[in-house]
């Protein structure tokens, strides 16, 4: 039984594969391919029920929408940390991670006073009075805002690492990984609000 | 070129010592390498040991049920030590728990055995040693995948054991009954664990899925393209796909399902009486659960039995000493079947009083499936066709397999039907033709998997002549317990019925019933043979020679029992498909995918020429 380390040997190892794609990279993308078809079933389970009749139609709260532009901004200040790290500007990038990271917590508020908004419109997740068209809006906002927030801990383990300067431009892997998945969330509720103000 | 290549494999052999000298005293302490191990190799024993103790509780129950379905009539009190209350003072099985171990069997069984106890097993198992890889592409969340599935068994263990009983509602969960705790007792907190359990399963098979796909596509050794991939290895990275696109779709109705069931939400509930006290239930759809639960449901009948389909042509070839007839249709037949197994999910639904329309294109789609089906079918029979047999117990299972596939999948074709599917909906003729397909034969792939790579997981070899006693009476026992359920199903018998004997129609079928309730008790009981051989052959088995059946496939040029990593030297090149048995003109009737044509000039065929 001889074990070899096996990190060592797969540095040279991999030169010489036939694809050159990062395997953490690849994985982390068939990650968001998941998370993709998470939200792909909840919202075409939407629109199987909302076709089936008894569907409850109101108004989105303008509070969502001030929301998605937060979480827009957040990926512009993202892609701002992106290019900054490639370029080795440490100080710009601390203050750009911080500010995404401040951004998303902002996000996160704005959606829980969305919820407010909407009971006050008499729009309830769960109980005597709600309609699931009410409470599908309850359940995208918030297993999307699961998603954030562990996108929230990934840059708060980014910004940490910047510090313990393990992440420059020959060490982009973490970085590129965080820019993708904050791209994506960001995308990804683009994609349910104009989906909710579509179909509802 | 030449020169280069062989420069550049001196090089790197010339590091790969070096690391040898310099890590070999470097050991892992015994809790990270038999316990919380990152070894692929490892991980997939783990996989299969927790397989083996689940197929044994799934049998078990079936046994049990299979008691009160053929003789109704006895007396079953001697089983009070091991269910206690849930005899009857009468010495009866109680109703409501015999449906909770008829949802336990098919959810044990098809999860837990068929899914993370062969996919897990083997994709583990193979990938990397076949594929050319060291390990994983990540070894941490392949143990995180195996530790994740661990600690689902154990909640769904637990469930057993409540006073409230396992879930209840059958192994497809469809509301209201299972979203409704006041409905039975298996819809309390049985169902609840079910539902934790099942969504912690969905995150193992995922992390364990990504890792495939990843380590197929990326971690491949130089040489190993893609159309040189063994049928094991395509068969293995397409059901992950498959995995990874449906699995988070169930993960979406589970989760609506605990909304519904702890928060109160009606996503699927609608319009509910119970004791004649309306619920406040109002706007939900029990078919949109359907809906979801099939999306994913379909897939994961192919998730069950693609990777026995994939076992079986590398063993089928190896075993008939011939390459596998139609390599490419088979790659395309496998990812024809996967994208098929997508648009077909409606077929379980023909008499959910869905438009009959969508019935009639679901049901198009559905008897398209046959076509790829048939040529993997055609190609295994034309692979044995002439060949050189020779009948090892691998080699016995995966033809085995290759008849239930046939005799379960020409059911299919019946059931597939939406008109006829009105008269067979939900009766026991669909138990026997989903038996016999998805679970009898790839429990014999899975068999058959064991038998043959038993020699490279455990450096030992099983007793063979076990291994044919075994088969036979399995073989023999499982056709006995599964077509005689055909005809009672056309007779009419429904599914999940506690008793039949109170009905008159039935009553012609009774010595029918019980004889299939002898047969599975027969069946059941012979696996104790597999049991023993299994454990026996690890500790006492004849020693494995390096390369048992002669096989091509690179796991076999690895120490016989390897270590972390595989291969002590350098990862072997590839440079042909898996397949060249009894190649003319060869010496030998097998060439090893890592012998260059240079070193094979008497058997090269002319295009090969070229690659010498």
């Amino acid at each position: 039984m001889t074990t070899i380390d096996i990190k060592k040997t797969a540095l040279y190892e991999s030169a010489q594969r036939p694809v050159h794609m990062n395997p953490k990279k690849f994985a982390f993308w068939i990650f968001l391919v998941t998370v993709v078809m998470l939200f792909a079933s909840f919202t075409s389970a939407y629109l199987v029920r909302r076709d089936a009749g008894g569907w409850l139609h109101f108004k989105m709260p303008a509070i969502f929408a001030v929301s998605t532009f937060v979480l827009l901004v957040s990926s512009a200040f993202m892609h701002w940390a992106y290019i900054s790290a490639k370029k080795d500007n440490f100080g710009k990038l601390k203050i750009a991670i911080a500010i995404t990271t401040l951004l998303g917590i902002a996000f996160l508020v704005l959606q829980v006073m969305g919820w407010g908004a909407l009971v006050e419109q008499k729009i309830f997740f769960a109980g005597k009075y709600a309609n699931p068209a009410g409470s599908f809006v309850y359940v995208f906002s918030s297993i999307h805002g699961l998603h954030l927030i562990s996108g929230i801990i990934f840059l708060l383990v980014v910004f940490a690492n910047v510090y313990k300067m393990k992440i420059h431009s020959k060490n982009m892997l973490q970085m590129e990984l965080c820019t993708t998945y904050w791209h994506f969330l960001d995308l990804l509720w683009v994609y349910l609000y104009v989906f909710l103000l579509v179909n509802n | 070129m030449a020169v280069v290549e062989a420069h550049t494999q001196h090089l790197s052999s010339g590091q790969a010592h070096a690391h040898d000298e310099h890590h070999d005293h470097h050991d892992l302490p015994w809790i990270r390498k038999y316990i919380f191990s990152e070894d692929h190799k490892i991980i997939a024993k783990q996989y299969l040991f927790t397989g083996i103790f689940w197929a044994i509780v799934g049998g078990a129950m079936s046994l049990i049920f299979r008691l009160q379905l053929g003789f109704p009539e006895a007396d079953i009190s001697w089983l009070k030590p091991l269910l206690g209350k849930w005899i009857t003072p009468e010495g009866k099985l109680d109703q409501e728990f015999y449906l909770a171990l008829v949802t336990m069997h098919g959810t044990i069984m098809v999860f837990f055995v068929l899914t993370a106890g062969l996919s897990g097993t083997f994709s583990n198992y193979l990938i990397p040693l076949q594929v050319g890889a060291r390990d994983m592409a990540s070894g941490f969340l392949n143990m995180l995948s195996y530790w994740f599935f661990f600690l689902s068994s154990v909640l769904m263990f637990i469930s057993i054991f409540i006073p409230t009983g396992p879930a209840g509602g059958g192994w497809t969960i469809y509301p209201p009954l299972s979203a409704l705790p006041q409905a039975i007792s298996g819809s309390g907190a049985g169902m609840t664990l079910w539902l934790i359990s099942m969504a912690i399963f969905i995150v193992s098979l995922l992390l364990g899925g990504l890792n495939y796909i990843t380590t197929v596509i990326n971690l491949r050794t130089v040489g190993m393209t893609f159309w040189r991939m063994p049928l094991t290895i395509w068969a293995f990275f397409i059901t992950a796909i498959i995995g990874v696109l449906s699995f988070p779709v169930l993960f979406a109705a589970a989760l609506l399902l605990i909304f519904d069931r702890s928060l109160d939400t009606s996503f699927f509930l609608s319009d509910i009486y119970m004791q004649g006290q309306a619920l406040h239930y109002k706007g939900g759809s029990p078919l949109l659960f359907q809906h979801l639960f099939w999306f994913l449901g379909h897939p994961e009948v192919y998730i069950v039995l693609l990777p026995a389909l994939g076992i079986t042509s590398e063993i089928i070839s190896t075993c008939s000493r011939k390459p596998i007839f139609g390599y490419t249709a088979m790659v395309y037949s496998i990812i024809g079947i996967a994208f098929l197994s997508f648009i077909v999910w409606a077929h379980h639904m023909f008499v959910s009083g869905m438009n009959p329309f969508l019935g009639s294109i679901f049901m198009i789609l559905t008897l398209i499936i046959a076509v790829p089906s048939a040529v993997k079918s055609f190609n295994y029979i034309a692979t044995l066709w002439r060949g050189n047999i020779i009948f090892t117990p691998a080699m016995l299972f995966s033809i085995g397999l290759v008849s239930f596939f046939i005799s379960g999948g020409l059911t299919g074709l019946i059931l597939g039907n939406s008109a006829a599917d009105i008269q067979l909906h939900d009766t026991y003729f669909v138990v026997a033709h989903f038996h016999i397909v998805m679970g009898t034969a790839s429990f014999f792939g899975m068999l058959a998997g064991v038998y043959h790579w038993f020699p490279k997981m455990f450096g030992r070899m099983m007793d063979e002549r076990l291994g044919y006693i075994h088969f036979w009476l399995t073989f023999i026992g499982a056709y006995c317990v599964f077509f005689p359920m055909h005809y009672i199903g056309i007779a009419g018998f429904p599914r999940r019925y506690y008793l039949f004997s109170s009905f008159d129609a039935f009553k012609t079928f009774t010595e029918l019933d019980a004889f299939i309730s002898m047969a599975a008790i027969f069946t059941v009981s012979v696996q104790f043979i597999f049991l023993f051989n299994f454990f026996y052959s690890i500790f006492r088995g004849r020693r494995a020679p390096q390369n048992p059946w002669k096989s091509n496939t690179l796991e076999w040029t690895a120490p016989i029992n390897p270590g972390h990593g595989n291969w002590p030297g350098e990862i072997p090149h590839v440079y042909r498909w898996a397949y060249d048995y009894s190649k003319p003109g060869a010496a030998d009737d097998y060439i090893p995918q890592n012998i260059p044509f240079s070193q094979t000039p008497e058997s090269n065929l002319p295009h090969e020429k070229d690659e010498e």
